[in-house]
């Protein structure tokens, strides 16, 4: 079978993000990073292929975004996809969730795949819905905040929390599945691998290559609009200590907890 | 007709989540400013007075798609944009949790409509909603609204209060044809329960233990604190998954929703998905040894610190004033 893994370029997590006030959207300069939560849905992709349970021909890495994407591409394809897919057109500039998951099937799409595996959020805001936002244009099940897969006669049998406890469910394929970081320790890539990752096929699509009407992407595609950005209702910041001397901290939480009659 | 269609998510003995009763108590008022009714979706076969008991909460009528299973978001899709559609309805309101981002989600692509996550607050301009969604680590709120006929809106856990003013819902029930690939997931276990029980919700004093503890056994120091005040230890879903502490004990988005005297966060980065599980804890005293975890900025008391030395000193010290 073929797996197709979803990747994202984030902003590095260490890096302070700020919205551009002139479009209101994330300032997507700076330092970049594969999406933490993308790893570990490239390693769920390398296990199956490396478990046997079903023979795996391809792991393709699908991105969407500018040019600075392929990035992302090239780590995934270190941590062991095969080969990947970029779509790219400056159409697709300010898509939100309906127009980007709906690119995203585009893409998918023409690739036929028997499995797309994701991780559950992005650590630039968009969280849990991709997955099945891509599922219902694909027309195939999907589950998100998958914490583990087995594969068995053909079918994934997935486990993971919802809200009243440890849900398992048996998805058959093609299927859409998002995965959280519980699931697995992503591997670390080899020198060889991050060396070798330029050389590994990759082709970029425009909108037009995989059907994608640019009517029903970009802003004007797009059916949410930012109207305003506000800050957040002020807090009384909280006091902040130090611990330098233990004993001494020790003593300052005491009375903290003291003064509001909590012990 | 405008109107509000929210889905009232229940559990396997009926009981309605509460997140879902808030959501359609803020579909009623909502529904109030900008002309037509707030009504529920309710799946799987709930007898007639549980549903008419929905009017409780505001909801002028509930569709009942008996056929349709709970639990998988695709067929709650199926049955949702049929209710959306045939009676016109403006849009879909979502109480929080996994299987409303999920359903929401699959409803974005059916209808091709507008959606917005994480909404803590939703209003009403030019007689549109709009939702207020807190983004960057919530340092800012941008305003959302909706292109087009509909939009769907997925709040955070315990955005809305549930508010009882009465009424009884009229029961409206619904065929409901599914999506050939609506049927090609099926739930083998729902609700499984991991780990010992715990209660956490009645406690006044919680002590929260996070990946800072380290490893299972780093729960030892949590427990012997909250032993010493009294209170009762609770977990972050990254610990519960990695099987340090029972599923009982889980604080957030998809575990339970606490409000103490006191919540004692060790080891706790204080990740969205936690705060909306305890936010609300009357004081929030924080040990972590990453000065720019998230959980400095909603603590009443942040340390800065290892807990591995703060915690044994802080335990021994209380256990002593209270022997004293």
């Amino acid at each position: 079978m073929k797996i197709c893994v979803l990747v994202k370029e984030v902003p590095d997590a260490a890096v302070q993000k700020r919205i551009d006030p002139s479009t209101m959207r994330l300032d997507r300069g700076g330092e970049k990073n594969l999406n933490p939560f993308d790893t570990h849905a490239l390693e769920a992709a390398m296990q199956i292929k490396e478990g046997g349970a079903i023979p795996v021909e391809e792991v393709v890495a699908v991105t969407m975004g500018p040019g600075s994407a392929v990035r992302a591409l090239h780590k995934a394809v270190a941590l062991g996809a095969d080969r990947s897919v970029h779509l790219s057109d400056d159409a697709l500039s300010g898509s939100d969730v309906c127009a980007t998951g709906y690119s995203l099937a585009k893409v998918l799409e023409s690739e036929s795949p028997d499995l797309v595996l994701l991780g559950q959020q992005s650590d630039d805001g968009e969280c849990y819905t991709i997955g099945a936002v891509v599922a219902d244009h694909l027309q195939m099940p999907s589950l998100t905040q998958v914490i583990k897969i087995d594969v068995n006669d053909g079918k994934l049998r997935c486990e993971r929390q919802a809200e009243y406890g440890y849900d398992t469910v048996e998805v058959e394929l093609p299927a859409v599945i998002s995965v959280g970081d519980a699931i697995n320790e992503p591997r670390y890539p080899s020198l060889k691998a991050i060396m070798g990752a330029k050389k590994k096929p990759l082709d970029t699509k425009a909108t037009g290559d995989v059907g994608i009407d640019d009517g029903m992407v970009g802003e004007a595609g797009s059916k949410t609009t930012v109207l305003a950005l506000n800050p957040p209702p002020a807090k009384e910041a909280g006091e902040i200590i130090e611990d330098e001397d233990t004993n001494e901290t020790v003593e300052k939480i005491v009375a903290w907890l003291d003064e509001r009659k909590l012990i | 007709m405008a109107g509000i269609l929210v889905y009232a998510l229940h559990d396997d003995e009926g009981n309605f989540n509460k997140n879902s009763l808030g959501a359609i108590s803020e579909a009623a008022k909502l529904a109030g400013e900008i002309g037509g009714d707030a009504a529920a979706l309710v799946v799987g076969g709930i007898a007639d007075d549980a549903c008419a008991g929905l009017g409780k909460y505001g909801a002028a009528k509930v569709y009942r798609a008996k056929t349709v299973p709970e639990g998988l978001a695709q067929p709650i899709v199926d049955a949702m944009a049929k209710v959306i559609t045939d009676e016109g309805i403006s849009y879909a309101l979502f109480g929080g949790g996994l299987l409303g981002f999920e359903i929401g989600a699959g409803l974005t692509a059916r209808l091709n409509a507008g959606v917005t996550m994480e909404v803590t607050e939703v209003k009403v301009q030019d007689g549109k909603l709009v939702s207020e969604r807190p983004i960057l680590q919530d340092s800012q709120i941008a305003d959302v609204g909706y292109v087009g006929e509909i939009g769907i809106i997925i709040s955070r856990l315990n955005a809305f209060d549930i508010k009882e003013t009465g009424g009884s819902a009229e029961v409206v029930d619904v065929e409901v044809e599914l999506s050939p690939w609506s049927t090609k997931a099926t739930m083998v276990q729902r609700g499984e329960q991991r780990g010992a029980d715990v209660n956490i919700e009645d406690a006044d004093i919680l002590v929260g233990g996070g990946r800072g503890l380290g490893a299972a056994e780093g729960f030892k120091l949590a427990e012997e604190l909250a032993e010493s005040m009294g209170g009762a230890v609770a977990a972050t879903r990254a610990v519960v998954d990695a099987g340090w502490y029972p599923y009982a004990a889980q604080i957030g988005q998809t575990g339970k929703t606490v409000a103490p005297k006191l919540y004692l966060a060790a080891g706790v980065s204080g990740a969205i998905q936690h705060k909306v599980g305890m936010q609300n804890s009357e004081n929030i005293l924080a040990i972590n040894k990453d000065p720019n975890a998230p959980i400095f900025e909603f603590s009443d008391l942040g340390v800065v610190g290892d807990l591995h030395k703060i915690v044994p000193k802080l335990t021994e010290a209380i256990r002593a004033k209270k022997a004293g």
